[in-house]
């Protein structure tokens, strides 16, 4: 309403108003790249670069580099829907208790029931423990959701009780015993060298990567030009493609680098039938299953996020509540569904974290939901609400986890590490406040 | 289809004046209408129509439950008694989706925007286009707000920005463009030049003009006079929560209006309600 034109009859018709297109201004605007996930990105490098001066060496290796990988994606999955949850102005402080709880059935409905009734390594053992475990971790979830939506408890409440609440089922459900896992396929989720898939899938999964990237920048643009709308030039688009790939092939290169011990490749290869030549065998471990369950949970997020009706109820809520309210969403109904979702993730990061153990701990999970809010909020999500994304997170758990692994690496004792990671997060946020204040 | 006797509670002043030579059905028709919170009566058996192709303001200070009110019809609140009709059928308006589905639109005065989020996404908030998979449309919910928009506010280029960015005369024509973008046949603007200029204001009514010719019903709330006498066709004027009573702009004065504000009295142009004060 800034000029004097008047307005003209409302009712809408079918001309097109595409208006041409402008000419971008910087670089990085006609690249249209989140200046903030930029920054994090840097901020991961200065972090590696300093502990591999500082570690002598150690930190940038294919091995620690792979190891990180493995210890980040238990986190990573779950700051996915932590992500949602801060989104909506609320706060899951039961997390890790959900995880300890899920791995705990998880491991005994495994024992107990599957194994007998299927039989050793029987295919339907790994999927249907996955099940019960992602839909009891639903239902814990839910559970929380409806208690905050529908009867109005806060959710810091509400997830405190959880807290205590599933950390003592999670001692009830064996009575604190640690209960070992016996399947050998649902062990393969915790990565490890029989649950990483070697140098020549993971090129596969490279190539894939690569194709779904250019696919989806050419989808983006053939889009925008069906309506005629403004579009980045093409070279943004082939540096942008380009950048992706090069990310996807370095990450690659760095797994396949990582190869299993001579003498254990020598056995390894043995074991597997393979003729072994005089001067040894080379066996990559490549991209461990743990860090494919994370990135595809990471993609499978971003869609619902960002392309789905619930993902945008889920902005709009944590934008302006009233206002979602007003617009007829079901602001109630979305609010029980992203705390249901975050406590799938969290079986699901359960999963994860006994395979890797090997079984199932009274403690497992402990913390673990500070470390994923702290990853959410590292990675540019907002306490105040309506701002966050699903990449930005799960680079936040890498950074987390890249502190503590340098850390140890350098034989810092672990109560420095705690006081070290304490203030780089709220060194983090400030900078963060600082920015946001800054370039709005 | 005259309701106007249906409800014993009702008096003789519920008979809207002029509703007899405007010819046809009212396009609403709120009868009686009370809801309280907590003790407090924040609207007490009000009862206001609104005819197709009529502007009726909604007149009052601070406080006197105009907004409140036309959060019943927008669906917002939930009315105690009391019942809407609309086109002459008993209405039931539980949530904010019922009214769409009646053709109300609200453009509230906070706006109601979400600002994280574009002008695309605000325009179709809880009614999103969605491709043939499924998933939102974001280039044909954006190719429709570069239409829309191009005609409420041609210089409006900040398509892709959250509206947090925008000024408050252009926030305000993405909260107008959602409520004219759906066909709305019903139109509530609650205080709609509140944040506007001179000019922007002039668009408004302009504007405000030719949804009138379209047979578009339009509730105009406002609690300065000045802003809508001379678009509205009818008054209502609220105090305390109850009707002081309503009345043609051609049949009363401004200063008469004024006296129904502030003094709750009802002039001999209007038809006093159950508020009007009885000295």
């Amino acid at each position: 309403m800034s000029d004097t034109t008047t307005a003209s009859t409302p009712v809408p018709s079918s001309r097109p108003q595409g208006s041409p297109a402008a000419a971008p201004t910087s670089l990085v605007g006609a690249l249209e790249i989140d200046v903030r996930f930029l920054g994090m990105i840097g901020a991961l490098a200065v972090i590696w670069v300093v502990f591999d001066f500082l570690a002598d060496g150690t930190f940038l290796t294919p091995r620690n580099l792979w190891n990180l990988s493995v210890q980040s994606s238990s986190i990573a999955v779950m700051s996915t829907g932590m992500v949602l949850v801060i989104v909506m102005r609320h706060i899951d402080l039961s997390v890790g208790s959900i995880l300890g709880v899920t791995g705990m059935i998880m491991a005994v409905f495994q024992a107990s029931y599957l194994m007998p009734t299927f039989g050793f390594n029987h295919p339907a053992v790994m999927v249907l423990t996955l099940a019960a475990g992602i839909a009891i971790g639903a239902a814990i979830g839910a559970l929380h959701g409806f208690v905050i939506a529908y009867l109005g408890v806060p959710a810091f409440i509400v997830t405190l009780g959880g807290l205590l609440v599933w950390r003592g089922a999670a001692w009830a459900v064996a009575q604190g015993k640690t209960i070992p896992l016996v399947d050998d396929n649902f062990k393969l989720l915790g990565g490890g060298a029989d649950g990483s898939i070697g140098a020549t899938w993971s090129w596969i999964v490279a190539a894939v990567a690569c194709a779904a990237i250019a696919f989806a920048a050419v989808q983006a643009r053939r889009q925008r030009q069906r309506f005629h709308f403004p579009l980045k030039p093409v070279w943004a688009e082939i540096v942008l493609v380009g950048a992706g790939c090069l990310a996807v092939i370095a990450a690659t290169l760095v797994v396949n680098a990582y190869t299993l011990p001579p003498v254990l490749a020598r056995r390894y290869a043995e074991a597997a039938g393979l003729t072994v030549p005089p001067e040894g065998i080379t066996i990559s471990f490549g991209y461990a299953v743990p860090v494919l369950v994370a990135l595809a949970v990471g993609i499978v997020m971003t869609f619902v996020a960002t392309r789905t009706r619930f993902g945008r109820y889920v902005f709009a809520i944590g934008g302006n509540p009233e206002a979602a309210e007003l617009a007829g969403i079901n602001t109630k109904r979305v609010t029980m569904a992203v705390f249901a979702l975050m406590g799938a993730l969290a079986a699901i990061g359960a999963a994860i974290s006994t395979a890797r153990l090997n079984s199932a701990t009274n403690a497992q999970g402990t913390l673990d939901e500070l470390y994923v809010i702290a990853a959410a909020v590292i990675g540019g999500t907002s306490l105040a609400g309506g701002a966050g994304t699903i990449a930005g997170a799960m680079l936040g758990a890498l950074v987390m986890q890249s502190l503590q692994s340098g850390m140890v690496l350098m034989r810092v004792d672990t109560p420095y590490q705690n006081i070290v990671v304490g203030i780089v997060l709220v060194f983090a946020v400030w900078i963060d406040t600082v920015y946001r204040k800054r370039f709005k | 289809m005259n309701t106007a006797t249906s409800t014993p509670a009702q008096s003789a002043t519920a008979l809207p004046p002029g509703a007899s030579h405007i010819a046809g059905t009212p396009l609403v028709e709120m009868r009686d209408i009370c809801i309280a919170f907590g003790g407090i009566h924040a609207v007490d058996h009000v009862s206001v129509d609104l005819m197709p192709g009529e502007v009726v303001a909604l007149l009052g200070h601070n406080g006197a439950g105009k907004s409140t009110l036309i959060k019943i019809l927008a669906g917002a609140y939930k009315a105690d008694t009391g019942d809407i009709r609309i086109n002459g059928e008993a209405a039931s308006i539980a949530n904010p989706r019922d009214a769409k589905r009646y053709g109300i639109e609200t453009i509230y005065q906070t706006l109601a925007l979400a600002d994280n989020v574009d002008a695309a996404a605000n325009l179709f908030l809880g009614r999103e286009l969605l491709t043939a998979w499924g998933t939102l449309d974001d280039v044909a919910m954006e190719a429709a707000t570069r239409e829309v928009m191009g005609r409420l506010n041609p210089n409006f280029r900040k398509f892709k920005e959250p509206v947090r960015g925008l000024s408050g005369g252009q926030r305000q024509s993405v909260a107008i463009a959602r409520a004219i973008h759906f066909n709305a046949k019903i139109l509530i603007m609650d205080e709609p030049t509140a944040a506007l200029g001179p000019q922007e204001t002039a668009q408004v009514a302009e504007l405000i003009k030719q949804l009138k010719a379209e047979g578009i019903g339009i509730f105009l709330i406002s609690h300065d006079i000045h802003d809508v006498f001379d678009l509205a066709d009818r008054v209502s004027v609220m105090k305390n929560g109850k009707l002081v009573g309503t009345a043609r702009t051609s049949d009363v004065t401004k200063d008469e209006v004024l006296g129904m504000i502030i003094l709750g009295k009802s002039p001999p142009g209007a038809v006093p309600g159950p508020g009007a004060s009885l000295d």
